[in-house]
């Protein structure tokens, strides 16, 4: 992984609050990580659409690194959330094989695994605000996305 | 030895056959690990030869991820070789956007009740 994150990683700033969680790569805790995270999520005002938002772009990406990631093997999953004032950041990190192409990967329709098209990165673009890669063959991947939120209302 | 049913069932499918369409209503969220009970099921009735169009019925479902698009396409491919049409109903906001981007509302149709599909097949 690139020494420096690439992302818009809140260096210095302090969330609101944070979780972290951490799993084996199965893919009963795709549905664990989702809603743990969307927990999280849900300690602000937000529609139920912008937490189906959440919830859907977490599966993508901790599908990604349940079939991408380990593949065959099993692994150790990690998902950092953090929750600011105006931002939800959360950051699936896998120990895996890596991305040999991260711009390949990022195609729409490209994929390694037809039988989700493709689809996951594309899902993850539409419904987050922000989505930065970062990998290295034999090393592991790091996701990065975070999705803007209205600050909170203060009375 | 009795197999309990697990907890961590997070989707429930029930399939109903109504002359020749097979009418599925899946409740609760469709993903890597979820699809495979939906696969089984459907597949289960698709074996049915006189199987020739499907309504998926969606107003209970929650969530549905690419694996979950994966496997609405599955189906889709059975009911097309057989000349058949594929119906949706109820789609929540972020499932209907799901299904857009996909492609799948391309080949899909859908309907805002299970009447209503029913009567247009």
């Amino acid at each position: 992984m690139q020494a420096v994150p690439q992302d818009k990683s809140r260096a210095g700033r302090i969330p609101e609050n944070e979780v972290q969680l951490l799993f084996t790569s199965k893919p009963e805790n795709v549905g664990f990580a989702r809603t743990a995270v969307a927990l999280v999520a849900s300690q602000r005002d937000l529609t139920v659409d912008q937490l189906d938002e959440i919830k859907v772009a977490v599966s993508e990406a901790v599908s990604n690194a349940v079939i991408h990631g380990y593949r065959d093997t099993s692994g150790m999953i990690q998902v950092d959330v953090k929750l600011y004032e105006d931002e939800l950041e959360v950051v699936v990190t896998d120990k895996g094989t890596g991305i040999e192409d991260i711009e390949w990967a990022m195609q729409p329709t490209n994929t390694t695994d037809k039988s989700r098209m493709g689809l996951g990165l594309s899902v993850i673009k539409e419904f987050m605000d922000d989505l930065t890669i970062t990998s290295r063959p034999g090393a592991g991947t790091r996701v990065y996305m975070a999705k803007k939120l209205a600050p909170a209302s203060r009375p | 030895m009795i197999r309990r049913r697990k907890e961590d069932e997070r989707v429930h499918v029930a399939a109903e056959l109504v002359g020749n369409t097979l009418v599925i209503r899946l409740q609760g969220e469709l993903d890597m690990h979820t699809v495979e009970e939906f696969k089984h099921e459907a597949e289960r009735y698709l074996m049915d030869k006189r199987v020739k169009n499907l309504v998926l019925v969606l107003s209970k479902t929650s969530l549905i991820d690419s694996s979950g698009v994966g496997a609405i396409l599955g189906r889709y491919r059975t009911i097309k070789e057989r000349g058949g049409t594929m119906i949706a109903v109820g789609l929540r906001p972020v499932v209907k956007r799901i299904l857009k981007l996909s492609g799948v509302l391309n080949v899909v149709e859908t309907a805002e009740s299970e009447r209503r599909a029913l009567a247009r097949l």
